[in-house]
This record gives structure tokens, sequence and C-alpha cells, in this order.
């Protein structure tokens, strides 16, 4: 893998996520948000529930998404490099 | 033991922890003075930047917000987790690989230029500065109300803590306080919420007992919120009454400055490894993610609270905590319909703003105010908003040890985000102004000198705002977020993704966000008050959210300009594959 490969690769991934992030806080949290309403999750609307706790756990769970692939990707360009 | 002897007692304890950890860990050189020594372990880094970032308007004020507005609070929640996202994915990993002292330096030498580096500390003092005085002012009311001492002396008691272990002990001796501070804080903060949690629904964890049914009763707590609501007058708890627009810019705001605050940014600084920066950014968001998805059941649960204990109820039978706010003005009440008893509904209940205490007293004790009465309404309250989390145990008649908690906790989140705001004033001016600038032949034990003469000079300023307090504090938090993002987030940004962004695109950049911010929020917040409605704003969006247009226009302006200007130099560019590689 070469340092070009491994930015793209990392480029890749972080699109990714940061779409997640977008879905979560302004998608389901803002814009979605009234319309998700008419679902309830227990006592809350759901719309209700991503804006003041769904996409708090959702943005932790995305930075370690992103720290686990980024340690995948950096194993892999380890092991490429022995192998050179 | 009374409920003051017990705070003198916990406050004075945690202080000691504090002067302890900075004699222990005091700077020896620049490099501990700045980045600790770059050898701060991820966990701990995280929790170091919980207690930084979770300041005194977290603390107390973000559950009494969001009391207040219901859904429309959310854009707090959000705007203040969702930047860490940005911070780990976009800019901590690269700016520790860069690895130098400050934020200024990156931008010194990324855009190859003393103009550049000057624009940024020039921002940054401004933004650290703006927060520093909030700050101060939660010091000021934590001593206030529960020390019973004059503001000016609990500000300096505070001033004197700051100033030992952050000019003794720099970044190392601010990182391993920040550490106690965090959990002093969040026990603060966890231990009440889960008290209220317990009386109100029955379920000991806030996050759920937020969403469950009141004791006792198939009625969920929300439901019965929503209906409470209605009937005083306001809009429901759980729905937005501000425009989609408007929650969308301000929450956009709110995550792009967060990503360009220099104080927390500095803190992925002081790890080991790249790979420890990506960590610690998920860390810290962890650590943060337990205060903030506790402070909206927080807000809640007071609410129902608040409105329960005092409506229809005579002053003579309010709560004690009623009239012990009241007496140090944060509460007022005047009985517009005579008839002897507190009502509470929507709007102001009297013009304005904060009352004006007339030194009489009404037929039942109560302070009498001279504020003129608005007709319009029947709302017969004053209250600050700042309260509710710090009057919060008294109203569910918690135990005295818990307030006492609560005023350590509150002081921990107001000392920790002050030192670290303190460091990055006083790094930008030793290292970015003198070493980098003005006195480049200065070395290493003259620096760390002027390192800790900086940050004794900004200690005392920032006293002296906690001391007499600039009446616009609160509109300045606006500006701090709002510049953030429109100067130094994108320019960070660019200078990492894109190679191609020259000197010249990136200052014209910031200036034009820094312009466009900053004229637009002079304007409606301190030029033309009366203007600052909906109706008048460019396409709806608040002062609060104009900080991300701010940062469209600077990315606009960055680019437009670097393909009319030459290249940037070669070393620029491999300095940016550097930094991306691992």
């Amino acid at each position: 893998m070469t340092p070009r490969d491994y930015w793209k690769a990392n480029l890749k991934l972080l699109t990714i996520l940061l779409i997640i992030w977008f879905v979560i806080s302004f998608g389901f949290g803002i814009i979605l948000s009234d319309f998700l309403d008419q679902f309830s999750l227990g006592g809350f609307k759901l719309g209700f529930w991503f804006a003041q706790q769904g996409s708090i756990y959702g943005f932790v769970l995305l930075i370690f998404a992103y720290v686990i692939g980024m340690s995948r990707i950096e194993k892999k360009v380890q092991e490429n490099n022995k192998d050179t | 033991m009374s409920s003051q002897l017990l705070t003198y007692l916990f406050v004075g304890l945690t202080f000691s922890v504090y002067i302890g950890i900075a004699l222990w860990s005091r700077a020896s050189s620049t490099n501990e003075f700045y980045v600790a020594g770059k050898g701060v372990n991820p966990v701990a880094n995280g929790m170091a930047t919980a207690a930084d970032w979770m300041s005194a308007s977290s603390f107390i004020s973000m559950a009494g917000i969001i009391s207040f507005l219901g859904k429309d609070g959310s854009v707090y929640l959000m705007g203040w987790t969702g930047g860490y996202v940005l911070l780990a994915l976009l800019l901590a990993p690269y700016l520790r690989k860069f690895g130098q002292y400050t934020v200024p330096d990156f931008f010194g030498t990324r855009y190859y230029s003393k103009t550049a580096r000057l624009v940024a500390v020039l921002c940054l003092i401004f933004i650290s500065f703006t927060y520093v005085a909030g700050q101060m002012r939660g010091v000021g009311i934590v001593f206030s109300r529960f020390l019973e001492v004059e503001i000016h002396v609990g500000v300096i008691i505070g001033m004197v803590v700051v100033f030992f272990y952050a000019v003794l002990g720099g970044m190392k001796g601010i990182t391993y306080t920040q550490v106690a501070q965090y959990c002093v804080m969040i026990f603060a903060y966890l231990v009440p919420a889960i008290f209220i949690s317990i009386l109100i629904t029955g379920n000991p964890i806030p996050q759920l007992g937020f969403g469950d049914t009141l004791v006792n009763s198939s009625t969920y707590l929300l439901d019965k919120l929503d209906q409470i609501s209605i009937d005083l007058g306001f809009s429901a708890y759980t729905e937005n009454s501000k425009s989609n627009i408007d929650i969308f810019c301000i929450t956009a705001a709110l995550m792009f400055g967060t990503g360009g605050l220099p104080h927390v940014i500095v803190r992925f600084f002081t790890v080991p490894k790249v790979s420890d920066a990506r960590k610690s950014a998920g860390y810290a968001l962890v650590f943060i993610a337990l205060l903030y998805t506790t402070a909206p059941a927080v807000a809640a649960f007071s609410r129902v609270n608040f409105i329960e204990s005092i409506q229809e109820k005579s002053y003579f039978d309010s709560p004690d905590w009623f009239k012990n706010w009241e007496s140090i003005g944060l509460i007022a009440w005047k009985d517009k319909n005579d008839d002897g008893l507190i009502n509470y509904s929507v709007g102001e209940a009297f013009e304005g703003g904060r009352p004006i205490f007339s030194g009489t007293n009404g037929p039942q004790g109560e302070r009498e105010i001279n504020n003129s009465i608005t007709k319009d309404n029947q709302n017969e309250v004053y209250i600050d908003r700042d309260i509710i989390v710090l009057a919060n145990p008294e109203i569910a008649k918690l135990p005295a040890w818990v307030m006492a908690l609560v005023a350590a906790g509150g002081l921990a989140a107001a000392l920790s985000t002050a030192a670290g705001l303190l460091l990055v004033i006083s790094s930008s001016i030793s290292h970015d102004l003198l070493k980098k600038t003005f006195m480049p032949k200065i070395n290493e034990r003259q620096e760390l000198f002027y390192a800790r003469c900086s940050a004794a000079f900004a200690i005392l300023i920032a006293g002296l705002f906690g001391i007499y307090p600039p009446g616009f504090v609160a509109q300045v938090v606006a500006f701090a977020f709002g510049l953030a993002a429109s100067t130094i987030f994108p320019a960070l940004l660019l200078g990492i993704f894109f190679k191609r962004v020259t000197k010249e695109g990136a200052i014209a950049g910031m200036l034009s966000g820094l312009f466009f911010t900053t004229s637009y929020i002079i304007y409606f917040k301190f030029l033309f008050k009366d203007l600052n409605t909906n109706a008048n704003w460019l396409f709806g969006i608040s002062p609060e959210g104009i900080g991300f247009i701010g940062m469209l226009i600077n990315l606009i302006i960055a680019l437009l300009v670097t393909y009319l200007t030459p290249k940037p130099p070669i070393e620029v560019d491999q300095m940016v594959d550097k930094i991306r590689l691992p």
C-alpha cells in the first residue's frame, strides 16, 4: 500500500462516516425530526430522541468506528512495508 | 452539619487537591509548559479534554436553558458534541502529526507567512478572552450563593488557585488538575440527576427515566411536560418553535466552531502518537456525552419540579430555595393580579429584563421591584435560567451534601475551562508573538519565563472580567463560536485537505469570514437590538447561527483567491504530504 493508497482509503472512510454524521444529526435530529416524531421510542417521540439523545450516542460510535477503521488500514500499510 | 459548612469542606478539599497536583507537576521546559511533554495517556487526555471543554456554561447554564427552550435547546446538545466527530476525523490526527506547540504554529508553517500566524493569533485571543469572561462569572455566582462571600472575594480565590497550577505547571499542571476536575464535575452532575430521576420516574438512569412514566402513574414524563407547557401558554416541550433553517445553522455554527476552538485543539498536541489523538477524541466524547445525555433529562425533570413547586402557592408558603435565590436577585415575583398567589406562565413578567429591587418588601415579605409591569401577559415570575442546575437539589429537597457537591462541581467546571483558555492565551503571546515574531533571539529559559508572565497577566485580566463582568457576556458567546467557525476551522481544514490553497487564499478567506460574521453579530446584537427578529435576518438565520454562513463565505473566497495566486512552495507540499501519513 503506497502513501497515495493510504490517503485514498482514509478519505473513503472519512466520507462514509461524515455522511452518517450528517444524517443522524442534521437529518434525523433537525430536518426529518418532525416527521420522525410520529413514531415513538418508549416515552420519547423519535425525532425528539434523536435531537436530544440518539445523535450524541451516534457521534461516540462514529469516532470509535474511525479509530478501528484507521488502525486496520495502518496495519495493512505496515504488513505491505514488511513484504517489500 | 450545616449545608454551608459542608460546602466549605467540599470546596476546600477539592481546591487543596488541585494545588497539590500543581506542586507535583511543575513544568521545567517549554515542551512541558505548552504540550505537557507530549506524554499524556489518551484516556487521561480524554478526561482532561472533557473538563477543558465543559465549562461553567455546560455545567451550570445548559440544562437550565434547555429546560426553558424544550426541543429548541437541542442545538446545544448536538452542536457541542457533534464537533468532536469533525475534530477526530478532520483535524486532530494531522495537527498532532504536525507536532508543534500552538495552533498559530500550523498557520505560520502551512501558510508560509507571519501574517497568517498573526491573523490566527488575533482570532484566537479574542475567542479565548470572550470565553474566559463567562467562566469567571460562573465562579462568582457559585461563591456568592453557596459560600455567601462577596463575588470579588470568590473570584480572587479562584484566580489564586488557577495561578498555582497554570503558572507553575503550564499544560502539564493543567492536564492533571483537569483530570481531577472532570471526576469532581461528573460526580457532582450525576448524583443529583440520579436522585431526581428516581424521585420522579423511579428509574435510576436519568437517560432512561427521561422517557419513562411518572411514579404511580401511567403518563409519560414528556407527555405530562407537553401538557403543562401548553396549559401555561408555552409551546409543547417536545416541539420546535424556531425555524428549521435557523436550528440547522445554529447547530452547524456550534459544531464547526467546536472544531475551531484553540483550547480544545491543543489538547490533542499532548498525546504521544497520531493514533492516540484519534482515540483521545473518542474518549473525550464518551466523557462529555455522559454529561450531555444527562443534561436534557435534568432539564425536563427540573421543569416539572420547578413549575409544580411554585405554581399557585402564596409567597409565604413558597419553598426556601425560591426566597434564597430571590435574596440574591436571580428570582423575582410581582403579584400582578393581586390574588396573593404565584402565577407562572409565558412571557416576561415586567419590562427591562433584570429586576430592579426597590429595597422595600411587599405584603407577604417578597422583595418589591421598580420595573414597570408588562400588561400583555399574566406571568408574575422572573427567573434567571442559570440557577436551574444549582437550585435543582434544593427544589427536589435532596440532602445538604448534594448541594455542597454541586457547588464544588460548578467550580471545577469553571476553573478547568478557564485554565485551558489561559494557557492558549499565554502560549500565543510568549510563543507566537514573542519567540516566533518579535523576539526570535530569546532562548528556551527566557521563553518559559515569558510564558509564565503572560499566563499571570491573562489571569489578572480574566479576574477583572469576573469582578466587573461586562454586560455583554451572554451576547459574546455567539461571537466566540461564530468566529471559530468562520475563521480558524475552515483554514485548518483547507490547509490539511487542499494542498493548492495559498497563503493569500487562506488569509483572504479568514478575513472575509471574520468581517462578515463580526458585522452581522454587531449589527443585530449591539447596534440595532430592536431589529433582532426573524423578519429582519438574512434567510431567517439568527446571529447565533451566522457563523455557519461565515464559514461558507470563507471557503468560497479562499478557493477563489487560491486559483488567482501562484502555487504554494514545494516545501509546503511536502509538509502536507508528511502530516497526512500516520
